[in-house]
């Protein structure tokens, strides 16, 4: 066991390992992509990445800096057209687990990636969808990886880019969207899950050395513990190793400080 | 059939104040050169569409060329946002613009429809998503066979699409290899296609199943090396990630954005002297 983590290298390290080996896993760029390569350099070398710029069965030796970066291509198994990525392989049925970001989450797993504020008039413009709405309904489930603020965690979204479980029931099923949804929400102070029956996303992990009103402080919502919640397995030395290998070869390979979020 | 032009010559010929105009290429294969030649030339009134508009299309919309973008994923990869874009939704600087806003998967398809000549294209997406609520143009049809409920959008049809590739042979068929995005569906499905290379080449030595555009689906092509800078030519040179990071800095600001794109742009001849200025830039600041 490692003497000292960073909250992010915490939230990467329980985000890889939600990842199971030979799971086909549609990836976003930033902490997704980081993720989801710890994952294949530690316990699930035979992940298949899927990048939504065409790489498939990506095995970067550094992170990517943008999502369609040239190490992702020469180290595919194949590198195919973005039509062909989200028809054939996404619409197709083939993605295991999608895994995506977030800027804004309430408490059904939804996401915003488009706007805060209103949509015409937007304090702030957000990048947009880009493959997400997609990938939650397609991908057999999901994972979200974000950083955990009252910023981030919203009673309301401004938007709804990406459906997760919408209202929360059976909603989800109702609406149309094919997977299971998002199953898990990885963050730098704790992993949520759906509850079974309201599908509310429920505390069932606090990371070391944070407390139950940290959580609550951080979250725009009164959040739930799960009965059984229990403390998250530190990061272990290898895998606090390999992340910071791939960090600093990545900072090697762009330049100055690497990827960023 | 495609004729050998120089790039000026290209973009007076095929771009015109308000057409529709795509520029494709996904982190890859960017058409910087033709971009900037697009705001050289000062056209105006542009319907852009971008799947990912990344830095080229900040540049356009902050030097007053567009008045409408379609897209799908609006950002600076790996850095954050695309400061000109922003400035011009949140406050209409240096003119509205228009959004009309996808996502990938839809934009991807939209393409293809368009290539196939269709007039719309149908997917499974949008579910419990907000888009549609405020775009229109995203709509529901009913599957004939089994009654599913699928969005549906209409087919892109670009005025002109430009693409970067890696090579063109004398005749001016293309090559382009690596990630391809939807280069090949938006040279489609346009009216008329312009294309740059970074080199003109006797023959091509493609392999069978290689990605060829034919010449005869190419109106224009012009050996423009480098002419994806600052992304990446694979096979070629790479991506230039200090640029994308400088940008940062550049775009935050409306009057240093208008002193770069004046200098580095308006008072450029061509793509080549732009390269030279910033190369020359960059070694000085290096000595700084």
């Amino acid at each position: 066991m490692s003497a000292s983590f960073t909250a992010e290298e915490m939230m990467t390290v329980a985000a890889a390992r939600m990842l199971p080996n030979r799971a086909v896993c549609f990836v976003g760029i930033g902490l997704p992509s980081t993720a989801a390569n710890l994952a294949r350099l530690t316990h699930a070398p035979e992940a298949v990445l899927v990048y939504e710029s065409g790489p498939i069965g990506a095995k970067p030796s550094v992170l990517p800096l943008s999502i369609g970066d040239g190490n992702l291509a020469e180290t595919a198994d194949t590198v195919v057209s973005t039509p062909e990525v989200f028809r054939y392989w996404l619409q197709g049925g083939r993605i295991d687990v999608g895994f995506l970001g977030a800027a804004q989450l309430d408490k059904f797993g939804n996401i915003n990636t488009t706007v805060v504020g209103s949509y015409r008039n937007p304090r702030v413009r957000l990048p947009g969808a880009g493959g997400a709405p997609e990938i939650s309904s397609s991908a057999r489930e999901v994972l979200i990886i974000v950083a955990q603020s009252k910023r981030t965690f919203v009673e309301k979204l401004d938007f709804m880019t990406t459906g997760g479980f919408l209202n929360g029931g059976n909603s989800r099923e109702k609406a149309g969207l094919c997977g299971k949804g998002p199953v898990a929400v990885i963050t730098d102070l704790c992993i949520l899950r759906p509850d079974a029956a309201t599908r509310e996303l429920t505390v069932t992990h606090i990371h070391p050395g944070i407390s139950r009103e940290t959580v609550c402080a951080n979250t725009g919502w009164a959040v739930k513990f799960a009965p059984d919640c229990e403390e998250t397995p530190p990061p272990e030395a290898h895998e606090l190793d390999v992340l910071r290998a791939l960090k600093a070869r990545t900072a090697a390979a762009h330049g100055a400080e690497g990827e960023a979020a | 059939m495609a004729e050998w032009m120089a790039l000026k010559d290209a973009t007076a010929t095929f771009v015109h104040d308000g057409d529709f105009v795509a520029l494709e290429g996904f982190t890859h294969l960017i058409p910087f050169a033709a971009g900037h030649e697009i705001i050289r030339q000062r056209r105006r009134n542009l319907s852009l569409i971008r799947m990912t508009p990344d830095i080229i299309y900040d540049q356009l919309i902050g030097a007053g060329c567009a008045a409408r973008l379609t897209f799908s994923w609006g950002g600076n990869p790996g850095v954050g946002s695309l400061h000109r874009f922003r400035d011009a939704v949140e406050n209409g600087w240096p003119v509205p613009l228009e959004i009309d806003e996808r996502s990938h998967c839809d934009l991807a398809n939209a393409y293809v429809a368009g290539a196939s000549n269709l007039p719309f294209a149908v997917f499974r997406g949008y579910a419990g998503s907000d888009l549609p609520t405020v775009n229109p143009r995203i709509r529901w049809i009913e599957c004939p066979f089994t009654g599913e409920r699928l969005a549906a959008v209409p087919a892109v049809r670009p005025d002109v699409t430009v693409i970067h590739a890696q090579k063109a042979d004398f005749k001016g068929n293309v090559l382009l290899w690596g990630i391809l995005g939807v280069q090949k569906e938006a040279a489609l499905a346009a009216k008329r296609v312009i294309v740059t290379v970074e080199q003109r080449v006797e023959s091509l030595h493609a392999a069978p199943n290689s990605c060829v555009l034919p010449a005869w689906v190419i109106n224009a092509v012009c050996e423009v090396p480098r002419g994806a800078t600052p992304s990446y030519a694979h096979g070629y040179y790479e991506r230039d990630n200090r640029f994308y990071r400088a940008w940062d800095a550049i775009s935050r600001d409306r009057g240093t954005f208008a002193q770069w794109i004046d200098r580095f742009i308006l008072q450029t001849e061509d793509f080549s002297e732009f390269l030279a200025l910033q190369r020359e830039t960059e070694s000085r600041t290096v000595v700084q």
